[in-house]
């Protein structure tokens, strides 16, 4: 049962994802990753990780792909144009991509157990109460900073987007 | 091969879809011209790692991976915010959102 899950989202995910590399404008590869974020959030349940699956969808799924899809509204961004590419990205660019994938596969399998399996339920230190207690204790210091690191962000976004007031 | 009867799911078969997804972004930021649609591949590559993060904190029996990859949405989205502001500050400037018109700094 949990592997079928596993290869039912993983399947959701992969065709998500070569349709964002496939298509040509770019509010369809914008819900394609949407639905790439929507199926990992779906494993990290499987994970047993409830609170990232939660933060997955409300933060990427939600606010920064709006974001995204606001700006290309925006700037009424259309069909990307066709440049010509040279003869031999376009025959061995997807061969390439196909022994990439393989070898990772390969050096994946060599190096992990066999017993190393994945159980839903087996995992219980995903919820928000153990991953709180972790941040606020342990992680204290990178949380504070990463609360910095967003003011600088929203201020830098704001500088940048603003209108020139002369 | 023959997959043996078992409930649990391998971990490596998520580290390949880790691998396979970081592949596709690495593809899309390569082959695409789409300014926002190359930001939107680093996003995915993103996803990807934070997917590893998750695997191997279950297959560790702790919960650093996940803070990790709560960190790294934090920063994924300080990104964004930034990154669309300059994509808009591009546009306004230059009115293309092509990657290859963007090359003042080259030479």
């Amino acid at each position: 049962m949990d592997q079928i899950l596993f290869l039912l989202f993983a399947g959701i995910a992969v065709l998500c994802g070569i349709n964002l590399v496939l298509q040509s404008h770019p509010i369809s590869s914008a819900l394609s990753l949407v639905g790439v974020m929507g199926a990992l959030a779906l494993l990290y349940l499987q994970l047993g990780g409830e609170f990232i699956a939660a933060a997955q969808l409300i933060v990427y799924a939600g606010a920064i792909m709006v974001l995204f899809i606001f700006v290309i509204m925006l700037l009424n961004a259309g069909k990307e144009r066709a440049v010509p590419r040279y003869l031999w990205v376009r025959w061995a660019g997807l061969p390439l991509l196909f022994a990439f994938i393989a070898a990772m596969a390969y050096i994946v399998q060599r190096i992990l157990p066999p017993s190393g399996e994945v159980k839903f339920g087996a995992f219980t230190l995903g919820s928000a109460e153990a991953i709180g207690t972790r941040l606020f204790t342990t992680y204290l210091l990178p949380f504070e900073i990463t609360s910095v690191l967003i003011l600088i962000a929203i201020v830098g976004a704001i500088v940048l987007a603003r209108k020139e007031i002369e | 091969m023959s997959i043996p009867l078992v409930i649990g799911v391998p971990l490596s078969w998520y580290l390949i879809l880790s691998a396979i997804l970081f592949t596709l972004g690495v593809a899309g930021f390569l082959f695409r011209r789409n300014i926002i649609t190359v930001f939107m591949s680093i996003e995915l590559m993103l996803n990807a790692v934070n997917l590893t993060f998750i695997a191997f904190a279950n297959k560790l029996g702790q919960n650093d991976g996940h803070i990790f990859s709560f960190f790294v949405m934090v920063v994924a989205a300080a990104e964004a915010a930034v990154g669309l502001a300059i994509i808009l500050t591009i546009f306004k400037n230059r009115q293309t959102l092509e990657i290859d018109e963007v090359s003042t700094l080259k030479n």
